[in-house]
């Protein structure tokens, strides 16, 4: 059974037919051809394929891509300013060595986005609180915690998310 | 702080917008025109005959275009013993052994097909750990070898074994002896990204495939030889090495999807891919080896270490990798880690049913320094010696040679003790907090940091091309899996050279365009790149500065003329511009200036403007500037019978030192303090230096507290993150205290040693010994599980009750 949404993915309006049982990861990446956002595991473990719905954090992996109807989705894709402009989010973890294979960082990125859309400054407990979802092999954290932190003070200061 | 421009400095890594940007390509990413997907069907035993193979009701489902077996499939030959065929036709070996493989349209029809072939098995007795294994009248998992002679026992024809000084002499000698059993369990090298590849044919039967590898070259020398069995002998081989998702080790070997793939497009005629989910790679790709290690080691009255006497019994599963050579890198700190002069070390490697296993960083080294490490404490509560002065007794020295026969460069092994214990303040707090069940521990590392020799070469070449703008584009046949590779390059590239960091960009890693590297492994990637990179910057300076004794004056003339029509005057006769020699030349930040001027502003060519010059000479004389070279670090490969040579240019030291707690009703222990002090000979760029060292100690406090895969009967039990624990943010949430001790190596690139592996070697024992000084427990197999620390607690205490109440 194929069902119509529509919905606006990244500031964008998008229409498209999907099939009933089809997972938000796979309308973006297969349908729409965003490849921003990763899959790790495909059971909401790993949190590579995090996206905001509406403002919340969730896993799309496991999120049934018919329910986006009529919502406003944001991944990855959504922070570039344009080439070669880094959003303060993504540069914070560039300048603080928050990426290394880089696998999870997509879905890092849009957990601290949504984290730091509800508390602009975390304490460090919460910012390991926000990335319990969210697993990484290379950095043992410690520089995404710091990342995150120098995120939280630029967006602070007045630059836009 | 040193004198270097670009070297040292905590520049952000240079591929790090495309990854925090979503545009980074993984194998994930790739989409190719046409391209089928690959779906394989694995043994549903562990050992057993197969009598048939139906795949007729595959073969009929729409969507499918090829379903291959061993029936219809040249044989080809695999592993690093070529023990290991990619489809199997009468045996299995183990779960995962491969059936068939289909190519589809898409990976959901492939898997499909895949649950729609039929296999008839006649199951057979297995053998699921080493003991069994070698147990008499054991069935075999191999009944012939690679020539088809029979085989008679499941111990491999592997030696790595050493040899030195009198140990029964070594022994009397000794005031203490502590012996232990130690076992180390199967672990996931869990790359976030998952394993794959894509396999393309030409029409003249040349394969380029796109491959999650660290051995591209190797891996070229592989595909060729499975050309040759398919029949395609002299047709060329082409490894593209796509953004890596993590490596730590699983892109060592050549895989069987791999070959799959290739055997697809083969018959097809289209691009495949194959790409694990992540229960497939838990199920299906190469954990790291479990082992078990019996060690004695002994002590003169005075601590000295008089003795080491180690054996290891490794789980190599069904077929070998090249990951069952562990036991060559254990004899590095086996009879090199502290100063000892008697030293055994033997190692069996024996083929079970179970998962066969392969690399994961450190290949080896932690395995044995857990050993080492907790019973160097035990030996020091014999002696009566403070376990951190124990170390410093036997510390290893700078220009030394080990009983193996290296020879150490430097060594800053003495500063990282002492930095370690005064940075978790060991004085203060070592068996002083065992009523608040607190406790420190400290433990350190010796890896290979020059290269690792275990290959005929252990060598890597780099060419370095400029273009008319300054560009240096360079082509490195290593692998940036994460590590920070081509952020260490690029800075030695901008030092080596001259030129601007923003000017240095880095190829994608292709053997078509890069020369030959042997492997992103042992911690070689920067030394060795650094290394061939200053080779090939030397040479490409001569011949600039050689270029611009002709060309150079020309450019000045220019400033000259554009100055003058600016209205600025310049003394042009302050400075024979003319006569400048290619002794004379300096490059910088990518400025060619006169070294006797260097301030001087009308004097500065810029790089790009001086090229373009040479290149549109109008003499028809022009030449472009491309160099190439190659490095092989001055190394032995070692008699690995006799554990003899000096197998890396350098040896790089450390030690951590943790504090702990340990939660004495649950079982649980917390990390309260780590601290690690490494000799990185030197900071190439902090940045990722830091990134690596945090990393490995969080995947030494995985295995050391969480992570293992449960096997039952061969059959993996947790192919996923929901039971498989990795540590997550809140497990790291302690603070960690890097001190990196620069030694300037003589033969590092700007004096660094390789880094990349070192940080988990020391972390399970120093916190395995921080246990032991909170609670008085030592367990003898990781992960130390709350379990494990109830059950050793309850068994003390009631030790203690049967001393203080006899019955």
């Amino acid at each position: 059974m194929k069902l119509t949404v529509e919905f606006q993915l990244n500031g964008r309006a998008v229409i498209v037919e999907i099939p009933a049982h089809l997972r938000l990861i796979d309308l973006l990446r297969d349908t729409l051809g965003e490849n921003g956002t990763k899959e790790g595991c495909g059971e909401g473990e790993c949190g590579a394929c995090t996206v905001l719905v509406n403002g919340r954090v969730v896993n799309s992996c496991l999120f049934p891509a018919p329910e986006v109807d009529g919502a406003e989705v944001l991944t990855i894709e959504s922070l570039m300013q344009g080439a070669a402009k880094l959003s303060p989010i993504q540069q914070a973890y560039l300048d603080n060595g928050g990426t290394q294979c880089g696998f999870c960082t997509p879905g890092m990125v849009m957990a601290t986005v949504g984290l730091l859309g509800e508390t602009p400054a975390p304490t460090d407990d919460e910012i390991r609180d926000a990335l319990r979802g969210n697993l990484c092999r290379c950095t043992g954290y410690v520089q995404i915690v710091q990342s995150i932190r120098a995120a939280a003070r630029t967006l602070r200061e007045g630059a836009p998310a | 702080m040193n004198d270097f421009r670009h070297v040292g400095k905590p520049a952000p890594r240079p591929e790090g917008g495309d990854k925090l940007t979503g545009k980074a390509r993984y194998i994930h990413d790739i989409q190719v025109p046409g391209m089928l997907h690959g779906k394989v069907k694995f043994s549903d035993h562990a050992h057993a005959r197969v009598l048939n193979i139906d795949t007729s009701r595959a073969e009929a489902l729409p969507g499918v275009h090829a379903v291959i077996t061993a029936r219809n499939t040249p044989e080809i030959r695999m592993g690093f013993l070529r023990d290991n065929v990619v489809l199997k036709k009468d045996v299995v070996r183990q779960f995962r052994d491969e059936l068939a493989a289909v190519a589809a349209v898409d990976a959901e029809t492939a898997q499909k097909a895949v649950d729609l072939i039929e296999v008839e098995y006649e199951p057979l007795p297995g053998v699921f750990t080493p003991t069994e294994a070698l147990a008499d009248g054991a069935p075999l998992v191999h009944e012939t070898d690679v020539r088809g002679e029979p085989r008679t026992t499941n111990l491999l024809d592997l030696t790595f074994a050493h040899e030195s000084g009198d140990l029964e002499e070594a022994e009397r000698a000794s005031k203490h002896i502590a012996e232990g059993y130690f076992k180390v369990p199967l672990i996931q090298q869990s790359c976030m990204g998952t394993a794959g590849c894509i396999a393309d044919f030409d029409a003249s039967g040349n394969l380029e495939i796109t491959t999650k590898t660290q051995i591209p070259f190797l891996a070229q020398r592989d595909f060729n030889h499975a050309l040759q069995a398919i029949g395609l002998s002299g047709r060329t081989v082409r490894v593209i090495v796509p953004t890596l998702g993590g490596g730590f080790g699983t892109g060592l070997d050549t895989h069987v999807y791999e070959y799959l793939s290739i055997l697809l497009a083969w018959r097809t005629g289209k691009p495949v891919k194959m790409l694990y989910t992540r229960e497939e790679e838990f199920a299906y790709l190469s954990p790291r080896q479990s082992a078990e290690v019996r060690i004695r080691q002994g002590c003169d009255a005075n601590g000295r270490l008089t003795f080491r006497d180690i054996d290891v019994l490794q789980d190599n599963g069904a077929y070998t990798s090249w990951g069952a050579t562990f036991p060559s890198v254990m004899l590095v700190p086996a009879t090199s880690l502290y100063r000892v002069p008697v030293v055994r070390f033997d190692s069996r490697i024996v083929y079970t049913n179970n998962t066969y296993c392969q690399a994961m960083r450190g290949y080896g080294n932690p395995e044995v320094t857990w050993p080492i490490e907790s019973t160097m404490d035990m030996l020091a509560e014999l002696a009566g010696i403070d376990p951190l002065e124990i170390r410093r007794i036997n510390c290893n020295q700078p220009g030394e040679t080990t009983p193996m026969g290296m020879q150490v460069t430097t060594c800053g092994l003495a500063e990282c003790l002492d930095i370690a214990g005064a940075r978790i303040d060991w004085a203060g707090k070592h068996g002083t907090q065992r009523a608040a069940s607190r406790g420190v521990g400290v433990a350190s590392l010796m890896h290979v940091g020059g290269g690792g020799k275990i290959y005929r070469s252990d060598g890597s070449g780099i060419i370095l091309k400029l273009d008319d703008y300054g560009t240096v584009n360079v082509s490195y046949g290593g692998v940036e899996m994460g590590q920070g590779l081509h952020a260490a390059l690029t800075a030695m590239v901008a030092e080596g050279l001259g030129v601007r960091m923003e000017q240095v960009v880095i190829n994608q890693t292709d053997t078509a365009t890069c020369p030959w590297d042997v492997g992103t492994h042992a911690s070689r990637g920067a030394f060795m790149a650094g290394n061939a990179a200053l080779l090939a910057c030397k040479q490409l300076r001569a011949r600039l500065f050689e270029w611009a004794e002709r060309y150079y004056p020309a450019e000045v003339e220019r400033n000259l003329s554009r100055l003058a029509k600016r209205g600025d005057a310049v003394d042009a006769d302050a400075f024979d511009y003319k006569r400048v020699t290619r002794e004379g030349f300096e490059l910088s930040d990518g400025v060619l200036y006169p070294l006797a001027a260097p301030d001087c502003a009308w004097l500065r060519v810029d790089l790009g403007r001086f090229l373009r010059a040479v290149h549109f000479s109008e003499r028809g004389a022009g030449t472009m500037f491309t160099q190439e070279a190659f490095y092989e670090p001055p190394t032995d490969l070692p008699d690995w019978s006799k554990g003899q040579g000096n197998m890396s240019a350098n040896y790089t030291y450390g030690t951590q030192a943790v504090e702990v707690e340990v939660d004495e009703e649950t079982g649980e222990v917390t990390i309260l303090k780590l601290v690690f002090a490494l000799d990185v000979g030197r900071v190439l760029n902090r940045q990722t230096l830091e990134g690596q060292a945090y990393g490995a100690i969080a995947q030494g406090i995985g295995y050391a507290l969480y992570e293992e895969v449960k096997t039952k009967d061969g059959r993996i039990l947790n192919p996923g993150f929901t039971d498989y624990k990795l540590p997550t943010a809140s497990e790291m949430a302690f603070p960690i205290e890097l001190d990196f001790v620069e030694t300037n190596d003589p033969a590092g690139p700007f004096g660094a040693k390789g880094v990349g592996e070192p940080g988990l070697v020391p972390t399970a024992p120093a916190i395995s010994n921080a246990i032991y000084d909170a609670v008085g427990i030592r367990i003898h197999d990781l992960p130390i599980t709350p379990e494990k620390v109830l059950a050793a607690l309850e068994q003390k205490r009631r030790c203690e009750a049967a001393v203080t109440n006899p019955r």
